[in-house]
């Protein structure tokens, strides 16, 4: 299973980078993967509700939230989600919240 | 035969950078899978075009957009005899249940999925043929259309990407 060190601990990733044990997920990590995978840094109070909300949501249903989840459950629009998180926001702040990769079409 | 031509072997895949998809019908079944694809592709962080044209024009309608229906003749996947598709209001029950389920599992109807889909970046583009052929105007259109823009300044924006036709 291949590895990452993020804040000086490694932890396992699947083959597209997304954490297979969101408990090795430490809030010092977040900064790191956000610059490893080009969201803009520093990450704001606004990337942590939608960071925050991403974790809730996977520890309380199993999955994170979509896109429209994450604005449907959160203060948090479209377009600002995409300009937190740029490059597929769902996906990305999945990746720095340190859950696997979000399901769902819509 | 011989094996003296082997299959050539698979080109490593790419990544989809970029998809621009022309939506030519104005049913359900014609509009909603396209917005999927789009809105899907902006969530992956795929560049995204939807170009309407014909009958797709309907989705980006302001008197129209809040009304598409599924089509209930012609249409095999329904599973009911094709006369029945005929009888009056059988699109408008049809219609009725799809956009129950839609409703059911959250999803958003189709003025609210082009509003949400425009908000993701993506470039949302009318015929101008068809603008002409409707007797359209700019103003017949929902605020989110981009520009009424030809064929040849559609190919020019798709260029380097995928083109999907539904």
């Amino acid at each position: 299973m291949p590895t990452k060190t993020f804040a000086g601990t490694t932890v396992d990733v699947n083959d597209e980078g997304f954490f297979e044990d969101p408990t090795q997920w430490t809030k010092e990590m977040a900064p790191e993967i956000a610059e490893e995978y080009g969201v803009p840094t520093p990450l704001t109070d606004r990337a942590w509700v939608v960071i925050d909300l991403m974790r809730s949501e996977y520890f309380d249903k199993g999955t994170g939230p979509t896109v429209r989840k994450i604005s449907k459950l959160s203060d948090v629009t479209t377009k600002e989600l995409f300009a937190l998180f740029p490059k597929g926001p769902a996906k990305l702040a999945a990746m720095v919240a340190g859950i696997p990769k979000p399901k769902g079409c819509i | 035969m011989t094996d003296s031509h082997p299959l050539p072997s698979a080109p490593i895949a790419a990544p989809i950078e970029k998809v621009s998809i022309i939506v030519s019908k104005g049913s359900l079944e014609g509009i909603y899978p396209a917005l999927i694809m789009a809105n899907g592709a902006r969530n992956e962080g795929i560049d995204a075009n939807l170009f309407f044209t014909f009958f797709g024009m309907d989705a980006v309608h302001k008197g129209h957009h809040d009304h598409i229906k599924v089509a209930a003749v012609g249409n095999p996947g329904l599973h009911m005899p094709t006369i029945a598709g005929v009888l009056p209001g059988a699109s408008g029950l049809v219609t009725k249940y799809m956009e129950k389920q839609i409703e059911k599992l959250d999803y958003p109807g189709i003025p609210e999925f082009i509003e949400m889909i425009h908000d993701t970046g993506a470039g949302l583009y009318a015929c101008l043929a068809s603008v002409e052929m409707f007797g359209m105007e700019r103003e017949d259109l929902i605020d989110e259309i981009d520009d009424i823009i030809t064929v040849g300044e559609f190919y020019e924006m798709a260029a380097g990407g995928q083109i999907i036709f539904t």
